[in-house]
């Protein structure tokens, strides 16, 4: 292959997209080192990326991000039993889901993460009113595409259950509930990075817990190296968790 | 278990069913308010919130704090729309632009933003300018990717049409392009609001001294729980009163 058609190639075209991040640093380098950008403001690329072995080592950061995917982890738990619940509930019961199935879109607009003192108030400064932010605020896609996966069943299959004269708790097992997984999981998928970003941003928010909490610590002590280190970690973690994610919906996704 | 099984409450109209529900949590509000089980104020009765909100909605100094926060968005929302436009057209036009560089605001967007105001402050001071600037950082990325999603969707028609008349870059963005993609527009200006209201009133409750996420995070440090339930009432049906008024204004658009 000619240097121009890689070029031109799907693979081309990320080299050229690496390349020009990476000169977009070396360039903010050179500004900074010629003094055309001030270093108290933004620090070197060369300085943030060598405080990273520091915040890993004095900041704990392994230990900080465990702590923030065991919160994640909690509320992805709560969200999965709660959210599939509904959602199994209002597709039983349509009257229930005609009557509360905009509140929930609605739920799934409003800006949940702004009650986050209202939840200090009930729950205090603790890792149970991050977990509940990221509860609450997951909750309404899983809801939504639990009944779209349901309602979408194909009419084929129910009947193919009905001529096997399965019972109610079979056909919600072996058909509905399979046949729904791939919707499920996109709504999943969806409430479990709408818990992620409101969990560190609560962390933030009351400095308290894992990642978000060490931003804020870092930022207070004027520690700018590591707070764009550890802002660049943060970054890091949402694009393995939206990665892995990701892979697994397409994993889960029926063959077309 | 049946799909969509008869209701048993069917007769009873989805209206009355809204409102019985409406009833019942209204009702086990009231009674978790009286039974003490709660610290005191935690659950304030529904009279104290109802007059907590009318003496909000009637002092001058709330529509003061309104305004600035109606501004922060407000010229948050064009900047980074704008801009989010602007990169949007660019990437869904160019597919080598598009491979190089929508990976990055695919895994960029699902990033908590709030952890960038440190960064913010440092670059725009503690003023109005760091809250708007994390309104920009918020809605840029729904409405870029947006943008760029509406752009491979016009039909290939309307483009082949403007370049036979030999359009300019500027008549093809003007005439075609924004023409064909409304309704993605207008969807990501919806997302790109939602996410701008949070970004900014966020920011406001960490560290300001105007706007209604200042009078949220100050209701919380006096402990006025009542006015805290009734900003966050405010806050609730505004955010998903605009999300609605522009939602309905996309169709408007669309069928014209």
């Amino acid at each position: 292959m000619r240097l121009k058609d890689w070029a031109r190639s799907r693979n081309g075209a990320r080299a050229v997209g690496v390349t020009a991040t990476v000169a977009f640093f070396v360039l903010v380098e050179a500004l900074i080192r010629a003094g055309l950008v001030n270093q108290f403001i933004v620090p070197l690329p060369s300085q943030i990326i060598a405080s990273i072995p520091r915040i890993i080592a004095e900041e704990h950061v392994l230990d900080r991000f465990l702590q923030t995917m065991q919160e994640v982890l909690w509320a992805s738990v709560m969200i999965a039993v709660v959210g599939i619940s509904i959602g199994v509930l209002f597709f039983k019961f349509r009257g229930l889901r005609l009557a509360c199935e905009s509140w929930v879109g609605a739920m799934a607009a409003a800006p949940i993460v702004l009650l986050y003192p209202l939840f200090l108030v009930i729950f205090g400064r603790s890792a149970t009113t991050i977990v509940m932010i990221g509860f609450v605020a997951g909750l309404a896609p899983v809801i939504l595409k639990t009944i779209e996966g349901l309602a979408g069943t194909r009419a084929v299959l129910l009947n193919v259950g009905r001529s096997f004269k399965v019972t109610p708790s079979q056909q919600f097992w072996k058909i509905l509930l399979p046949a729904a997984l791939p919707s499920v999981f996109v709504g999943l998928r969806l409430g479990l990075i709408f818990a992620m970003i409101n969990i560190v941003g609560v962390e933030f928010l009351i400095n308290f817990g894992g990642l978000g909490q060490l931003i804020n610590e870092l930022a207070e002590r004027y520690d700018l190296p590591g707070t764009y280190g550890a802002i660049g970690f943060v970054i890091l973690t949402s694009m393995l968790f939206f990665d892995v994610t990701a892979r697994i919906e397409r994993w889960l996704r029926p063959v077309e | 278990m049946s799909a969509a099984a008869p209701l048993p409450v069917a007769a009873l109209g989805i209206a009355r069913l809204r409102l019985a529900i409406v009833l019942v949590v209204l009702a086990a509000w009231e009674a978790l308010s009286a039974s003490g089980l709660l610290f005191r104020d935690v659950i304030p009765s529904l009279l104290k919130i109802g007059a907590a909100l009318g003496k909000l909605l009637a002092s001058a100094d709330f529509y003061g704090n309104l305004g600035v926060t109606a501004g922060e968005i407000s010229v948050a929302l064009l900047i980074g729309g704008t801009a989010g436009l602007a990169v949007g057209i660019a990437l869904g036009a160019n597919r080598f632009l598009s491979q190089a560089f929508e990976s990055l605001l695919l895994y960029l967007g699902p990033t908590p933003k709030i952890i960038f105001f440190p960064v913010m402050i440092m670059w725009f001071g503690v003023g109005p300018g760091s809250k708007v600037a994390m309104g920009v950082l918020s809605c840029f990325f729904p409405v870029a990717i947006s943008a760029a999603a509406g752009m491979r969707q016009i039909d290939r028609v309307l483009i082949r049409v403007g370049r036979s008349f030999r359009a300019t870059t500027w008549q093809m963005v003007t005439k075609i392009y924004l023409h064909a993609m409304r309704e993605p527009i207008i969807n990501g200006v919806r997302l790109g609001l939602g996410v701008a209201i949070v970004g900014t009133l966020l920011a406001e409750t960490k560290l300001s001294n105007r706007g209604l996420g200042y009078l949220v995070i100050q209701a919380y440090a006096l402990f006025d729980m009542p006015k805290m339930y009734a900003l966050v009432i405010v806050l609730f049906v505004l955010s998903i009163g605009v999300n609605v008024a522009i939602g309905r204004l996309g169709r408007g658009v669309g069928t014209k």
